[in-house]
């Protein structure tokens, strides 16, 4: 293919990744280093934009409550990233080994929620989870435990369940496509050497998996940081999530509510460069196991 | 014996698992069926006074039929962005497979940390951006960056690079322009890899929130999802809303649902391609 005819085929992407992807990422850190000022009174006599240096950096990180959601967030990721991990090579095994009966209504059942989108999710298990109308709150009590799921310390942890509800069983699956492409001999040779069951799994399958793992580990490092829609929705729920529960919810709240564009820009660029450096940061670090 | 006997319990533990997955699905089976003050006070597992028709009804009359004002912008936000981005990533993942120009690793690359970018990164100053374009608040900016998908590049460029060159060179031989060669033989052999595109874009807008929450404020331009949370809101002052917002999820899911037992069919193609590579 000619390079003329090559940049034809190439130019409406680039372009349109350019002014939605580039540009904006552009922007907000041009923004970050701005403040604006309104002169007057009432601020009435117009705005003029002059630059900051860092000042809305050192904004954000001097307000407890963003640092104080940077923080929930860390642990939040902490916590999934493993969760989800495990969770999903355990089903996607346990499935593939042919230990159970019907594979693939299991299969479909447990992937069915990834269509779902977060929001809705959120509003059935905000049901689910509410004082009058939650099924599990009854059982509990039937064992002398009284709790509120919804509760200022157990919101934490129903956030968590929505969102290992809506994707455990799309990362099986990508263990699962993973899995079926070891190539059977590679079975038969162990099971000559006599490697049973759990050897099959540790020698074999867990390091041949690990492409996928990684995959899905970089995949839920962001989709965490990202936390957004599921405290949003339960905000008007729940007396323990605000609006700085996570960062996200943080930037959005200064964005629209509080009208400070600026530092919203700067928090955003914040949440992006811890994202980056855990996610570039542990690519590395697989990487560097492997050689 | 004891093989059996596993078999047994593992099959047992997975249908608690099922269940665990399937228990909100059926709950939002039966509360579509009640009214509003059975949803608080009935029993939330069983059924109390069905009268799913009459909450239809309900849904589809409330706010002069806004309801499906919002599924038709659904459809059009993610039916329309999905088909422009797969075509879009389809020519170029197609281009990268067969050129070799300078840069052409680092623009791939550049694409592909495109797909860590949180979407608060970008979805707060492109509402800015927009604004300026005067596109915020449109049709438009929803759909234009929903025709992004780098993911989309990287998988048509897999799937490309298995078109084989001598047919290419063949059909220019015979005097083909490019782009009826890539119309008829490269979108052929890519159409596995285009399908799986199509069905991720697909439901990716749809489930997305945060970009139409930022960007529109007319409601008769929302997409189900926020149409749902802002009747959601307003549940407190006017309590019909509570059992529309469950109604209105029930039936914004079923196509979802079908769509995803489709695209089980498909994810092989696109996961496999997507975590092989490292």
């Amino acid at each position: 293919m000619r390079k003329r005819t090559a940049a034809v085929f190439l130019a409406p992407f680039v372009l349109l990744f350019a002014g939605f992807f580039v540009a904006p990422i552009l922007y907000a850190l041009a923004q970050s280093f701005t403040a604006v000022e309104r002169s007057g009174l009432l601020g009435l006599h117009g705005q003029s934009t002059r630059f900051a240096g860092l000042a809305n950096y050192g904004k954000a990180l001097s307000d407890p409550g963003f640092v104080e959601s940077l923080g929930r967030i860390l642990l939040y990721a902490a916590i999934m990233v493993p969760l989800m991990v495990v969770g999903s090579t355990v089903l996607a095994l346990i499935l593939e080994a042919g230990m159970a009966r019907w594979p693939r209504f299991f299969r479909t059942s447990f992937f069915l929620p990834y269509g779902i989108p977060g929001v809705i999710a959120s509003i059935m298990w905000g049901f689910l989870y509410a004082p009058g109308t939650s099924p599990f709150t009854p059982v509990f009590a039937a064992f002398g435990i009284e709790t509120d799921l919804l509760g200022p310390g157990t919101v934490f942890w129903s956030i968590m369940n929505i969102v290992v509800w809506l994707f455990v069983g799309y990362n099986m699956l990508v263990v699962v496509a993973q899995l079926q492409s070891i190539p059977r001999t590679l079975y038969e040779a162990a099971r000559i050497d006599g490697a049973g069951r759990w050897g099959v799994a540790w020698r074999i399958q867990i390091p041949l998996l690990r492409p996928a793992l990684v995959l899905i580990t970089v995949f839920t490092i962001i989709g965490s940081l990202q936390l957004f829609n599921e405290p949003l929705v339960l905000l008007q729920l729940s007396s323990g999530i605000s609006t700085t529960y996570t960062p996200t919810l943080t930037a959005y709240h200064d964005a629209f509510n509080s009208n400070d564009m600026a530092l919203a820009a700067a928090e955003s660029i914040i949440l992006a460069l811890v994202t980056a450096v855990l996610s570039f940061g542990f690519l590395r670090f697989v990487g560097r196991g492997r050689r | 014996m004891r093989t059996v006997g596993l078999r047994w319990l593992t099959t047992v533990l997975l249908l608690v698992l099922a269940a665990y997955f399937l228990l909100p699905l059926y709950w939002l089976i039966v509360a579509a069926t009640k009214n509003t003050g059975d949803l608080i006070n009935s029993s939330p597992l069983w059924f109390a006074n069905p009268q799913l028709w009459t909450n239809l009804g309900d849904l589809f009359a409330f706010g002069d039929g806004i309801y499906l004002r919002w599924i038709l912008n659904s459809v059009i936000y993610s039916g329309l962005g999905a088909a422009g981005a797969t075509l879009i990533a389809a020519c170029a993942g197609y281009a990268m497979a067969k050129c070799e120009f300078r840069g052409r690793e680092a623009l791939f690359n550049v694409i592909l940390a495109g797909v860590l970018l949180p979407t608060t990164a970008i979805g707060l100053p492109l509402f800015l951006l927009m604004s300026d374009a005067g596109l915020a608040n449109t049709y438009w900016a929803v759909l234009l960056p929903s025709l992004v998908s780098p993911f989309g590049v990287y998988l048509s460029r897999v799937y490309a690079a298995t078109v084989p060159d001598d047919v290419l060179d063949a059909a220019r031989a015979d005097g083909a322009g490019e782009w009826r060669i890539f119309l008829t033989i490269a979108l052929k052999i890519m159409s596995p890899a285009m399908v799986t595109i199509f069905l991720f874009q697909f439901i990716g807008i749809w489930n997305n929130y945060f970009l139409p929450l930022v960007m529109l404020s007319d409601t008769s331009l929302y997409p189900l999802t926020l149409g749902l949370t802002s009747w959601q809101g307003f549940a407190d002052r006017e309590p019909i809303l509570q059992t529309l917002v469950v109604v209105g999820s029930f039936v914004s899911v079923i196509p979802l649902i079908v769509l995803s037992g489709g695209l089980q069919r498909f994810w092989r193609a696109g996961l496999t391609e997507g975590s092989v590579r490292e």
